[in-house]
């Protein structure tokens, strides 16, 4: 049975729903530290993750994959600009919507373990944790770009308000400024890419915005600017080279947090905007070529610096990033291949045909959205699992953790496998996809992938080996977190690992015989989709990319075990072999020392505010000064004609009469 | 020679003119008041004037006329009474003395 459109609204308004009862109502009755916030939330956010299942099967089913909802006329000027509040359900939204909502489902339930014993109390966080999944939901599933935006700061917003969940914490609370305030300047470019699509098709409607860039009516250099604005606000929210900055400090939020919002669904914002708005980008040839090379550069330099990185958050918050840029990377890629046919004139499709092939180049990118959501939500779950027990996010004060924590050891472990792309797990069939797209694009593109895949291999393991292997190594010192016993995790916190578990090994599996890339692309390019085994035998473009990838990673996986296990290198003569580029991994290559002192302190500070500050006291004071001046002058100069001469007011009088009548009988 | 509309309003621009010279110049404050009557006179002649010209079917201009005759006379009840209590402070009716109204 087809899902009715009432129920596709209900997907966004049960969170919604969640967050008022628990903001506004339930408050006054229940205290803090209830767990009945929590349960409201988990119940809507259920609700809602049943009916975006249902939503997807239902698209999956239907003919062009497409569920139509009608839409609600929100504001309207005569003769002017209408705006209507409406929902696209296609194959990228149903897709969204199912991540959002059931990654979000898993993170509430972990929670409720995780924030147990926090003084703060689930109050707060509920109802945050609600509103973000609400704005999320509503992100996935506008139809028009303005709506998108709206719903795009307001997780931004959530953003914030969680990172600096324990605001009394200074770190947290500059955290959180940090990542509104760089992923503001991103949004800059969003807004004006938006503003550019506006005044040039009056319409903010995503689907119409489509339909003029596949007709060629929206092209050249605006098409560009629009895109590339567009992009900016991608590279904000998505953490992409260069506003990638905030999202290691975001770390500062509560894990469960940092799990949905900082991996698997916010930060693929950006991913998710590129991937809605792909026909605008594959017919501007700089724009899409832009989203290749940021995506690939970003994927490589953020892997660099996840080598080094001691905090088991900030390995995989860097982990995320790079992960980001093999998504733009697929993204971009597969759009670079399409664009080249299409100005080359390889490809001859009709409009209908272009429409459903440019929207269908995002699969790849969107697939490994996907699977990157479940084991990457997994890996910082296990990470907050880890410090649930030790009271520490430094992974050299752990060790030793898999005999304690054995649910949360091979979880972890499944997690990273996928991550680093083992066969058959999750990540690697979308690695794959990704490395064949860049390969067929661009061989450079191809080479960064490539060599990201063994440093992303190395970096887990060695967060494995720091983390569960070796000797125990004490946790945290700090006062008040005595841990003399190491521990598992509730079944509470366990269940949700184990779940996201099963998926990352299984989510992959669904493109299998291209399955899923048909689903996108109605009718699957006759490149590169193989089962489940013969998949080392498939060759893309006379290149066997399958065994390449899987020995690069396993390359990987035992050069960690070379350094951290065995021994025969340690860690510390290769920082000194390498020491410059161990200096500037260690230091995330001066981007903070180049933004916070350079730009902020010393060209804002120093040069451009202190001209805005004179220009505010002598422009903007100057000109308030000045008209009050002007009017106390000529008040004192006006007020001697009031002289208390009875007859002097009669004169004015009779002159102004006289005036009047001269202006009446020659100008009337 | 007959007299026509333009005898009266000429003669009524005039007394009022020469009203408004008075109110306008003379220092004694009844007198001002005497020199509004005849402005208020002259306005009175052009609306029975143009009454009688105009409009001799209908004796709206007298009516009106009328009217303002009533409220002079209430003016200069008040007016009077106005200037008795000026006088009665500063012992002058001199207008350019009462001035106390000023910057």
């Amino acid at each position: 049975m087809t899902i009715p459109y009432q129920c596709i609204w209900l997907i966004m308004l049960l969170p919604l729903a969640a967050f008022i009862a628990n903001g506004l109502f339930l408050r006054p009755w229940v205290k803090k530290q209830s767990p009945a916030y929590g349960y409201v939330t988990i119940i809507a956010i259920a609700a809602s993750a049943a009916l975006a299942i249902w939503a997807l099967l239902s698209v999956m089913r239907t003919e062009d994959h497409v569920i139509p909802v009608p839409d609600v006329s929100w504001a309207v000027i005569e003769g002017g600009v209408s705006i209507h509040l409406g929902i696209i359900m296609d194959q990228l939204s149903a897709l969204m919507a199912v991540v959002v909502s059931v990654i979000s489902l898993t993170v509430q339930i972990y929670s409720l373990g995780y924030m147990a014993h926090d003084e703060a109390g689930y109050y707060r966080y509920y109802t945050f944790m609600s509103l973000f999944t609400f704005a999320m939901l509503g992100l996935s599933l506008s139809d028009n770009l303005l709506f998108t935006f709206v719903f795009w700061e307001l997780v931004g917003l959530c953003s914030y308000l969680l990172i600096g969940f324990w605001y009394h914490k200074k770190s947290a609370a500059d955290a959180a400024k940090k990542a509104f305030i760089v992923t503001r300047i991103g949004d800059f470019g969003f807004l004006a890419g938006i503003l550019i699509l506006y005044l040039n098709t009056g319409t903010f409607d995503i689907a119409r915005l489509h339909e003029l860039a596949v007709t060629g009516v929206l092209t050249g250099t605006v098409l560009m600017w629009a895109a590339i604005g567009l992009f900016a606000g991608a590279i904000g929210k998505s953490a992409q080279f260069p506003l990638h900055v905030w999202l290691p400090d975001a770390m500062e939020g509560p894990t469960p947090v940092s799990a949905l919002i900082h991996s698997a669904t916010m930060v693929c914002a950006g991913v998710f905007l590129v991937a809605r708005t792909m026909p605008l980008f594959v017919f501007s040839q700089p724009a899409i070529t832009l989203v290749a090379v940021i995506g690939g550069f970003t994927a490589i330099f953020a892997a660099t610096m996840g080598l080094t990185a001691n905090d088991i958050k900030r390995v995989l918050a860097y982990s995320t990033i790079s992960q980001i840029g093999y998504m733009m990377l697929g993204l971009g890629s597969v759009g670079m291949t399409l664009a080249g046919e299409i100005t080359s004139g390889a490809l001859h499709a009709g409009t209908e045909e272009l429409l459903i092939i440019t929207k269908g180049a995002v699969a790849i990118g969107m697939f490994h959205l996907f699977t990157h959501a479940f084991f990457k939500a997994l890996l910082f779950m296990g990470a907050g699992s880890v410090s649930h027990a030790t009271g520490t996010f430094d992974m050299r004060l752990m060790g030793g953790l898999r005999r304690a924590m054995p649910w949360t050891y091979a979880t972890f472990l499944i997690g990273s496998l996928s991550l680093a792309g083992i066969w058959p797990l999750a990540g690697f069939w979308s690695k794959d996809e990704i490395l064949a797209g860049a390969f067929r694009a661009q061989p450079v593109l191809f080479a960064l992938a490539l060599i990201t895949v063994f440093l992303t291999a190395f970096y887990m393991f060695r967060a494995i080996f720091m983390t569960f292997h070796g000797a125990y190594r004490g946790g945290a010192h700090e006062a008040g977190h005595e841990h003399g016993h190491l521990h598992e995790s509730p079944w509470i916190m366990v269940a949700p690992l184990v779940f996201l578990a099963v998926m990352a090994v299984i989510a992959g599996w669904w493109n299998l015989n291209g399955d899923f890339n048909r689903f996108f692309a109605h009718e699957a390019e006759a490149q590169g989709f193989v089962s489940f085994f013969t998949v080392f035998a498939h060759r893309v473009d006379g290149m066997p990319l399958a065994p390449v990838s899987l020995i690069v990673a396993i390359l990987g996986i035992f050069s960690a075990y070379a350094v951290y296990i065995r021994r025969w290198v340690t860690a510390e003569t290769l920082g000194k072999v390498f020491r410059p580029l161990y200096l500037l991994f260690v230091n995330k290559y001066y981007f903070d020392r180049l933004y916070e002192d350079i730009i902020v302190r010393q060209l804002l500070m120093r040069g451009l505010f202190r001209a805005f500050a004179w220009f505010d006291r002598n422009g903007v004071d100057g000109a308030v000064d000045a008209v009050a001046e002007t009017v106390i002058e000529g008040g004192q100069t006006l007020r001697r004609i009031q002289t208390g001469q009875l007859q002097l007011y009669g004169l004015f009088i009779g002159i102004g009469v006289v005036i009047i009548a001269i202006c009446v009988i020659f100008f009337g | 020679m007959t007299v026509g509309l333009e005898h009266y309003l000429v003669l009524a621009a005039v007394l009022f003119c020469i009203g408004l010279y008075g109110a306008l110049t003379r220092r004694n404050a009844v007198v001002i008041l005497m020199c509004i009557e005849i402005m208020l006179n002259a306005v009175n002649l052009t609306l029975i004037a143009f009454s009688r010209y105009v409009v001799p079917q209908l004796l709206t201009g007298q009516v009106f006329a009328i009217f303002v005759m009533v409220v002079a006379a209430a003016e200069v009840a008040v007016g009077v009474a106005i200037i008795l209590a000026i006088y009665r402070g500063l012992t002058d009716i001199d207008v350019n003395n009462i001035n106390l109204l000023k910057w």
